[in-house]
């Protein structure tokens, strides 16, 4: 099958599979459709066997790092590394928001860089969203913080985001030079956000009760602690002799597994709960159906569209298109249909388009189409009148972050030479 | 008749209102502890849904608990430092039209200021607040969160034939 018809069905399975993937009817999987999609697509003949089966071989080493990076962070929440976060954080704090605000934002960063933006979303936001309560602040720009962060702050490391993880495959780079080259613009991203939210919620910031009330003292959870300072020392080790990080992250993962099964904090079952399998399986669906839009259209027009080198005004494009596409569709599909174009431009380009996947979804997390169908769940939770607030707030850091960001990955890459 | 004085607990300044209610609200009249929740959970459901299946609890679930279960703690705290029977309410949405709209029939609303409080003037109400203070049908009790600032916080006057100064920041959320 070719042709306008293949180019239809391919881009409306697409987004079928992902307003799926985001209303979740009834709790299923989001695998339940895109399984069959990318099925019906090889049957059609849209996609060639041979090519699907190329697209998963690229993908699963990546998708198997990714569940071991969830099940790692299942492991530090288990041992009490957020709630030690959130004792740290509401006792800095002194009962000051704007105190309180640093704590997050320095917790957020380091959280999201190192055991990845699912980390913060899931296992760090509900522990500020509960420190902010505990000491008598507000909580919302305590919660935007960790929710622009979990974007923004994942740019640093290749484990940080699962589009790194794709981009760090695509890109041939080593662990710590892609570590070294995204430093700057992490840094600039996490600045850029704390000076517009310090600002746009400075009301919100002003108003504390000054006290902590029962403040809380978990016991710092020394054993994670030490496993992930090692794991990470390890990326950066290995990456120097030639292991693969994903063999590091395994090594700290088996690690704290081991001790959790033996002290039954943990079991076999929560662990592969925690690896999110049907994810996993979601994205190599996934990644065969955008191998279809690509090749029949989409592929086309951002051939066109997509500069090939990596000066300042091209590396500004590559991030601006990237972060277009992000909240059109959605920013994994995205980079997927843009790493392939992109990887063979080098590096620059493969990074610059990655801080556009990245920090794009801070305008709508989900891309436009699936902010539909979240508007909706919003409406029935009364939440709708939020969606406007959110939105004015990524409109102005979006942008913002997105200049900063490729302004300081091109000084980087032009440093460290190329 | 008795009459139903709302005390707004909003995070961070509602010790003041208790302890306005505790002075100012005459034994036989009833209290309402009100708190409005809105802002901070679109902006998490939205992030749990980007993350697809990766959320686990889903976007639709998860945090509307957690917030209740917080909420809820909160107002238990005020019930325990006002020291007498409240009726305890928890509305959601836009959060200056809930206050107003459960002021509605009240005998009086005891709010804080949440703004700028390092002088005294029209800045030291943030806009939620200034909103409800605009609209609200019943008389309302209007408190300093902690010391207000001395009356030589309020800039002198302007001289003679200088414009107006501009009207005061209305709702701009």
């Amino acid at each position: 099958m070719s042709g306008v018809g293949a180019t239809v069905l391919a881009v409306g399975l697409l987004l079928g599979v992902l307003a799926f993937a985001v209303a979740r009817p009834r709790g299923l999987p989001e695998a339940t459709v895109a399984v069959p999609a990318a099925v019906l697509l090889v049957v059609v003949g849209a996609v060639a066997p041979k090519v699907a089966w190329e697209q998963v071989t690229q993908l699963w080493p990546v998708v198997a790092f990714l569940a071991i990076l969830l099940v790692l962070a299942h492991l530090c929440a288990e041992e009490g590394l957020f709630a030690a976060a959130g004792g740290a954080m509401g006792r800095a704090s002194r009962g000051s928001p704007q105190r309180l605000l640093v704590g997050v934002f320095v917790v957020a960063s380091v959280i999201t860089a190192v055991l990845s933006l699912d980390a913060t979303v899931v296992l760090l936001t509900p522990v500020v969203f509960a420190t902010a309560y505990r000491i008598g602040v507000r909580a919302k720009p305590h919660v935007y913080a960790c929710t622009h962060l979990a974007n923004s702050a994942s740019l640093l490391l290749p484990v940080s985001n699962l589009t790194n993880l794709l981009a760090f495959s695509a890109s041939r780079l080593s662990f710590g030079r892609f570590s070294v080259v995204m430093a700057l613009p992490w840094l600039v991203t996490i600045g850029v956000e704390y000076a517009v939210l310090r600002r746009m919620f400075c009301t919100d910031l002003a108003v504390g009760t000054g006290v902590e009330e029962e403040p809380v003292r978990p016991a710092p959870p020394v054993f994670a602690l030490v496993v992930l300072g090692l794991t990470f020392a390890g990326f950066i080790a290995g990456s120097l002799v030639g292991v693969e990080p994903v063999w590091v992250a395994l090594a700290g993962t088996v690690v704290l597994a081991v001790r959790g099964l033996v002290r039954r904090t943990v079991t076999v079952r929560g662990l592969i709960d925690s690896a999110s399998l049907l994810f996993c399986l979601f994205v190599l669906a996934l990644g065969i159906v955008v191998k279809a839009v690509v090749d029949h259209g989409l592929g086309g027009v951002l051939g066109h569209l997509l500069p090939h080198s990596a000066g300042l005004p091209e590396l500004l494009a590559i991030a601006a298109i990237a972060a277009v596409l992000a909240n059109l569709i959605n920013n994994l599909p995205a980079v997927l249909a843009l790493l392939p174009l992109l990887a063979a431009a080098g590096p620059g380009p493969v990074l610059a388009g990655l801080i556009g996947v990245n920090l794009g979804p801070n305008l709508t997390y989900v891309g436009s189409l699936a902010t539909l169908l979240w508007r909706r769940i919003l409406q029935e939770h009364d939440h709708d009148a939020e969606l406007g607030e959110f939105t004015r707030v990524g409109l102005i850091t979006v942008p913002a972050t997105l200049l900063g960001a490729t302004v300081a990955l091109w000084a980087m890459l032009t440093i460290t030479g190329g | 008749m008795a009459g139903t004085a709302i005390v707004w607990v909003a995070e961070g300044t509602w010790p003041a209102c208790v302890d306005a209610a505790r002075t100012w609200v005459p034994d036989g009249d009833d209290i309402v502890l009100l708190h409005v929740s809105g802002g901070e959970i679109a902006a998490v459901q939205g992030a749990l849904a980007g993350l697809l299946g990766r959320s686990r609890r889903g976007p639709e679930a998860g945090l509307d608990a957690l917030s209740a279960e917080a909420v809820t703690a909160l107002l238990e705290r005020a019930a325990q430092r006002l020291g007498r029977h409240a009726r305890i309410e928890q509305r959601s949405g836009r959060v200056e039209r809930e206050v107003v709209a459960a002021a509605d029939g009240a005998a009086v609303l005891i709010c804080a200021r949440d703004g700028d409080r390092s002088r005294l003037g029209p800045r030291s109400l943030g806009p939620a607040t200034r909103f409800v203070v605009d609209h609200v049908p019943c008389p309302v009790l209007l408190v300093w969160p902690g010391e207000a600032p001395g009356v030589d916080s309020i800039p002198p006057p302007p001289p003679p034939g200088a414009k107006p100064p501009p009207p005061p920041p209305h709702d701009r959320r």
